[in-house]
């Protein structure tokens, strides 16, 4: 399985990019198909403790900390942002010192305007402190991108946190807020990928307050609006078959957030999986058969052909959506590339989102 | 088929005018034998060139077959001389590195319009033969006009101009040459100006017309 | 198309009588492509080298960020400047030696090695995984696989005891480097947490100061678009290139004048060709078409000869950059596809520049050969005016060079302009001093003697034109080099005053051989010195510590002096400058130079200049003790000893024994001074094989020019043989004629000669070199090459003469029969 076909959340695949020393190539050698011989396994009915997990788990081969926000100008008019900082092992066996240490360390950043999208990538490696996390107080960094807590920084929520990132042409600087608790995807935080084993931890804080200041081409815009964090860590998450994903995180107008997210196999079988969390912080697992991801138009980016906007529909709830990106060209063209950008929806139920498509 | 009519030329030399054609008339029909005499230095020459269009006119017009030559390009005087005229000149003015069979052949060739069998009546009728393998220096003067006679005429021009071809000859060699040159102008038909101050040549022509003064008389 | 075909063919036919005119003409051609083309594929193939280097080092074509006091960085800078958002990219530098041969190593750390970089090692999938993930691997060239004597994926055993990850042949490396991942080098180097400079990346974004991240530890060096080396062998290269570039106007002198006759000879022919109806345009295309041709056949030979004298010359080259400069260049010579386009380019634009007039003259022919030609001495009077006025300009603007130059270029522009102006008015002189003798000649034999010596002249100039300039850089370089040759030896016999040199694989092993020595009674005494690097007004300065003995004081070489001068050294706070650095930064004796040390500046007085030739580095020396204290991790690991001479075989053998030194480490002065003079003679020996070819292609311009003229003679000579003087006679006069303007040219020379080498001492050395040499004169070397340079214009002027002497009488009496 090459690199071009892993994962959701460009995950391993941008560590693997890493490896291809910027120059975008199909080919990897940390496939998350790979054998995880020597790495940690998940299991289901792990207990999760805080604040250890915020931290990194180098044991298992992959890891991300990964945020993104729907956000509105002063005027109302709407953008995105996103931070990532991506963690992967070489090699599995204990934490080798300085320049020997097996962790690769990847960040991804991007704002996004109807009218524009602007990203940037960096690498480091682990072991010298350009690049690492820290469970307590909360700390997350790759050279000067940074997520934040304070001392106050409370554990069950994460928050608060400030985050920020840049590149050549954009930059911005959030605080982020909540006071509900974090909420455990899949089965208790175990997140099921295909029928045979593979899996994930996978937690999130979906309910982030954001508000602060973005900059593109120096010119500098206050903003606020939601924000999502996603945690997951695991060795071996996506099936030998399975070629891509795509995932959607969306803020539902009454307070309720749903995750949703299809993985594409080889055999046509495109499994749905997805999580209904209420406003006040229960969360459900919604049953593949109840679920219905319809593709539909698409855009064509670098040679690859995206679909971009999808109808939702969930019968047990009630729920049936259409989505449109926010900027249909949101393309991360990273050494890793992947679409990633807001949405908005509407039909029975109104709101706004992130739509990530990888493996295109 | 020539015709030429108030032609004139003035050359500067140290800063004074010379006046060498002041009006020329002269006609030259088709298969026609004409002789051009006159003293050293009154034009003979200068005409011959100007109707080979070696030079340029300052005045009047010269008619080749119907066509004016006097306004033409360089490169349309150039081809002009290719196609349809024969030059001979009294210095022979054969190439020094080329064969006699080659000389012979060059200037059709450049027309593009070598004839085989042509060349090989040339060869005969100018008694070439045994020497075709020669170059031009280990030959006399008299087989080196002949060479020079043939090429001109190799391309069968409407017009044979020859430029005291045997000015460099003795009597009886000059003869020789001659009248090889009338038979094959008789042979192709063209019309033939020569060059002379030998009377006795320009008796053996058609005509004679004297040149004096810069005007024919 | 067949008919321009045609045209070719009539012209070409001319080649076919005139062989040798055919010949002249290509080996011009080939002559100065070949030279040139040579020379450049040296050039270029030091110059890809350089790249290869600068690229590799991430050196000087790479903004860098390094320790203000020329320490190493503590890693945590690194850490700390990528969090304040400076894409830079942290590398570890040392040497190693393996089996006795000292390599470069560097340490990368691929992931933030910045893109620019240009030819780094491309670290891509598995290949990334390998370099980083232990055992790693040590990237090289091939060549250092070589050097290594070891295969691939073998481990070498470093001197330290250390061994080095598996090799792996990386092409685009340069040769002598070893790269290995930063955590690597950091350790193989005993430099834990230590970096030697950080490269800069393209910066996005706005990085806080460079001050609130490092304070004031670090400085900005900005890129330069030339390294250090490339400046260092610039005047090198500049050498070659001169050499290359007079060997092609030397070949375009033959071309000139082959072309020239050709042209003149074929005049009738292009007049009856346009009389018989070629156009004019269509007879000066196929004329251009022609010459292009020839060009194009003769560039591709002279390209192949050129790649011989490339091939031949390049170990000399690569022996004498290694041995000047340090500068690594593969010795297995590969050629581009640029270097063969330039070199047909070159070729073919060499011939129409000596064809310009020729072709001028073509393309304004007119069809009537109206203008009566001057008279031939008519024609030379003009000509040798307008070439002396030529010459005064060129003179002119030597002497502008000579007042406002200040410049390496404008020193070889100096000496162009000499060379030029010489040989343009050489002819003009060879005309007054003929005058004279024609004046003075009585008998009617001797006159026509001189007169016709001045009417052959305009044919002859080219040729010896060519031969004045060949001699007179002949003269230039040989006294230059034997100039140096001499101070060289003397300074270096001075410099080479210990018996014996050792240098230690490290510092540990220098201090247990210096107590070994200690307790030997064959030793008299153990000089051990010490070097430092620093960076003085952005120049890489080496200090080198001396420690106080007599013999220093009797015999290093020293030009200026302040009173006292080694005395003044001892306390610490003075110091000696080496000849090169003195003019660099324009320091001189009594001047306070500032040096930066780890424990703060170090100021010392000047208290004298020395010569250090050879050294690409400026120089500072100092007392030893006074550099320890200044920098006390400056290894100690050379030293020189003072042995009586009977028992130097058997304490080098027992020094070898004992502590396992090679060759290379250990050595007596005889060896020593024996690797350098041969480093020496290998730089010169370049120069004297280009000396040699350049006199060698004037020989041929000579004898080519006799060659034509011995023709076009004849009618010349034909009336004196009639008049009854015989042939051998009449061939004896002709060639006392070439030999005596070949003599008068070659006498010329000399000056010009002196000139020219003036102008390298003075001049050219002082800005490549940085130093200056006193100026010698050598007879007897003059003598030589005045007589190399009449045995070669007797040669060249042999071969016409015998002819003329044995020709049949029937091609004299031919002239009259058949004058045209």
């Amino acid at each position: 399985m090459s690199a071009e076909t892993i994962s959701r959340r460009g995950f391993a695949g941008g560590l693997a990019a890493l490896a291809l020393a910027r120059r975008a190539s199909a080919q990897g050698y940390a496939g998350l198909g790979e054998n995880a011989g020597g790495f940690a396994q998940v299991t289901p009915g792990k207990i999760f403790s805080f604040p250890g997990d915020h931290g990194p788990h180098p044991d298992f081969r992959i890891e991300w900390w990964y945020l993104t926000a729907n956000l509105t100008d002063a005027n109302g008019a709407a953008c995105g942002v996103q931070w990532t900082l991506f963690r992967q092992a070489t090699a599995a066996g204990p934490q080798r010192e300085g320049w020997a240490n097996q962790q690769l360390w990847m960040g991804h950043a991007a704002v996004t305007r109807a009218d524009t999208h602007r990203f940037n990538e960096l690498f480091a490696r682990g072991g010298v402190g350009q690049a690492g996390v820290e469970a307590k107080p909360f700390a997350a960094w790759i050279d000067a991108w940074e997520m934040k807590g304070v001392a106050a920084t409370d554990d069950r929520t994460l928050a608060p946190l400030a985050v920020n990132a840049s590149g050549a042409d954009f930059s911005y600087a959030l605080t982020l807020q909540s006071d509900r608790a974090l909420v455990l995807q899949g089965d208790a935080g175990y997140s099921r990928k295909s029928e045979r084993g593979q899996a994930s931890y996978y937690y999130s804080q979906p309910f982030f307050r954001a508000r602060g200041s973005l900059t593109i081409d120096d010119r500098t815009i206050e903003v606020s609006g939601l924000a999502w964090m996603d945690r997951e860590w695991s060795s071996q998450p996506l099936a030998p078959d399975q070629s891509g994903w795509d995932w959607m995180s969306l803020h539902l107008a009454s307070g309720d957030k749903l995750m949703l997210y299809r993985l594409r196999q080889a055999d046509g079988r495109d499994a749905p999986f997805g999580n209904w969390i209420s406003a006040d912080g229960r969360t459900q697992q919604i049953a593949a058969a109840d679920i219905a991801m319809t593709p539909g138009a698409q855009v064509e980016i670098a040679g690859r052909k995206l679909p971009v906007e999808w109808r939702i529909a969930i019968a047990s709830r009630a729920f049936s959506i259409a989505c449109k990106p926010l900027n249909p060209r949101a393309w991360m063209g990273t050494g890793f590339s992947y679409w990633e950008g807001p949405i908005g929806f509407s039909g029975s139920h109104d709101g706004v989102g992130y739509l990530e498509l990888t493996g295109y | 088929m020539l015709s030429i009519r108030n032609l004139s030329k003035t050359y500067a030399s140290a800063g004074e005018p010379i006046h060498v054609l002041r009006g020329v008339d002269l006609d030259v029909e088709a298969g026609e034998r004409v002789a051009l005499t006159g003293e050293s230095g009154s034009g003979k020459s200068t005409l011959l060139h100007l109707i080979a269009g070696l030079d340029a006119a300052d005045g009047g017009t010269i008619t080749l077959e119907g066509s004016e030559i006097t306004g033409l390009s360089d490169s349309a005087r150039a081809a002009l001389r290719r196609d349809r005229l024969g030059l001979v000149f009294q210095q022979y003015n054969l190439i020094p590195s080329l064969s006699v069979e080659d000389n012979l052949a060059f200037q059709a060739r450049i027309a593009g319009r070598h004839d085989t069998a042509w060349h090989a009546e040339l060869v005969e009728r100018l008694g070439l033969g045994s020497l075709l393998k020669r170059y031009p220096e280990q030959l006399s003067g008299g087989q080196q006009q002949r060479v020079a006679i043939g090429r001109a005429l190799a391309i069968k021009p409407s017009l044979l101009l020859a430029d005291e071809p045997t000015g460099n000859l003795d009597e009886a060699t000059a003869d020789d040459v001659l009248a090889l040159a009338r038979d094959l102008v008789a042979r192709t038909g063209c019309g033939l100006l020569m060059v002379t101050h030998s009377l006795h040549l320009a008796a053996t022509l058609d005509r004679r017309v004297t040149l004096h003064a810069g005007v024919v008389t | 198309m067949r008919r321009a075909l045609w045209i070719l063919a009539v012209l070409s036919s001319h080649w076919r009588r005139h062989p040798m005119q055919l010949a002249t003409l290509l080996i011009g051609l080939i002559s100065a492509t070949a030279l040139w083309s040579g020379v450049q594929a040296i050039n270029q193939q030091a110059r890809h080298a350089y790249d290869r280097a600068a690229a590799t080092f991430g050196g000087a074509r790479t903004a860098m960020l390094v320790a203000t006091d020329g320490a190493a960085i503590p890693q945590e800078l690194f850490v700390k400047l990528r969090r304040a958002g400076w894409p830079v990219s942290p590398v570890v530098e040392g040497r190693v030696q393996v089996n006795g041969r000292s390599f470069r190593l560097l340490g990368i750390e691929p992931v933030t090695l910045p893109a620019e970089v240009g030819n780094a090692p491309s670290l891509s999938g598995r290949d990334f995984r390998a370099f980083v993930a232990p055992p790693g691997e040590t990237l090289v060239a091939r060549e250092t696989l070589a050097d290594l004597e070891a295969a691939e994926g073998a481990s070498p055993e470093i001197s330290n005891g250390a061994r080095l990850p598996p090799l792996r042949v990386r092409p685009q490396l340069v040769p002598d480097v070893l790269v290995v991942d930063i955590g690597v080098a950091q350790r193989i180097l005993n430099k834990p947490g230590q970096v030697s400079r950080l490269l800069l990346g393209k910066i996005k974004g706005k990085p806080a100061p460079l001050a609130s991240a490092a304070g004031d530890r670090l400085q900005l060096v900005e890129p330069s678009a030339e390294t250090e080396l490339e400046r260092l062998t610039d005047s090198f290269h500049l050498n070659l290139t001169a050499f290359g570039l007079l060997s092609f106007f030397v070949g375009l002198f033959i071309v000139n004048s082959a072309i020239g006759l050709a042209f003149e000879q074929r005049l009738p022919m292009l007049r009856t060709l346009r009389a018989c109806g070629a156009s004019a345009r269509l007879l000066n295309t196929v004329l251009v078409v022609e010459l292009v041709a020839l060009a194009l056949v003769a560039g591709l030979v002279g390209l192949v000869c050129g790649y011989v004298i490339a091939a031949a010359l390049l170990p000399d080259v690569v022996a004498s950059l290694r041995g000047l400069y340090g500068a690594e260049i593969p010795g297995q010579l590969t050629l581009r596809g640029e270097w063969w386009l330039a070199g047909v380019g070159i070729s073919i634009a060499g011939a129409l520049i000596a064809a310009a007039s020729s072709l001028v003259k073509a393309i304004r022919l007119s069809v009537l050969a109206t203008a009566q030609p001057h008279a031939w001495q008519q024609a030379q009077h003009r000509w040798l005016k307008s070439q002396s006025a030529a010459a005064l300009a060129v003179f002119a603007v030597a002497l502008l060079l000579l007042h406002y130059g200040n410049s390496l270029i404008a020193g070889f522009g100096l000496l162009a302009a000499l060379m030029l102006g010489a040989a343009l008015i050489l002819p003009a002189l060879l005309e007054i001093v003929l005058r004279l003798g024609q004046r003075r000649a009585r008998a009617p034999l001797a006159l026509w003697f001189w007169a016709d010596s001045r009417q052959q002249l305009s044919g002859l100039s080219l040729a010896l034109m060519a031969l004045l300039l060949a001699l007179a850089v002949n003269v230039g370089v040989s006294t230059m080099v034997e100039s140096f040759s001499r101070t060289f030896l003397s300074w270096l016999n001075g410099r080479l005053a210990a018996d014996v040199y050792v240098s230690a694989p490290d510092n540990a092993r220098a201090i247990a051989i210096r107590s070994w020595l200690s307790e030997r009674s064959d030793v008299d005494a153990v000089l051990s010195g010490g070097r430092a690097e620093v960076q003085i007004e952005g120049q890489p300065v080496e200090l080198l510590g001396l420690p106080d003995h007599a013999l220093y004081r009797e015999r290093w070489p020293l030009l200026e002096t302040a009173p006292r001068a080694w005395t003044q050294l001892v306390p610490g706070n003075a110091a000696f400058v080496s000849e090169q650095l003195s003019r660099r930064l324009d320091i001189r004796i009594g001047d306070v130079v500032e040096i930066p040390a780890p424990g703060g500046t170090w100021s010392v007085d000047i208290a004298g200049i020395y010569a250090d030739y050879g050294n690409p580095k400026g120089q500072l020396t100092v007392n030893v003790a006074a550099l320890m204290r200044h920098f006390p991790q400056t290894p100690q690991t050379r030293m020189g000893l003072i042995v009586p001479h009977a028992k130097i075989p058997a304490l080098i053998a027992a020094l070898r024994r004992q502590f396992a030194l090679d060759d290379r480490s250990v050595a007596d002065q005889a060896t020593v001074k024996a690797e350098s003079i041969r480093i020496f003679n290998r730089t010169f020996a370049v120069t004297s094989a280009l000396n040699a070819f350049t006199l060698g292609v004037a020989g041929i311009a000579l004898l080519t020019s006799l060659l034509t003229l011995a023709n076009s003679r004849l009618p010349q000579l034909a009336p004196l043989w009639a008049i009854g003087i015989t042939r051998p006679r009449l061939a004896a006069i002709e060639l006392t004629k070439t030999l005596a303007v070949a003599l008068f040219t070659a006498l010329l020379a000399l000056p010009l000669g002196l000139l020219v080498a003036w102008c390298l001492i003075a001049i050219v050395n002082v800005k490549a070199f940085g130093w200056r040499l006193p100026f010698h004169v050598f007879p007897l070397q003059l003598a030589e090459l005045v007589g190399v340079a009449l045995i070669a214009s007797l040669a060249a002027a042999l071969l016409p003469m015998l002819r003329l002497a044995r020709m049949r009488p029937a091609e004299l009496a031919k002239v009259f029969a058949n004058e045209r």
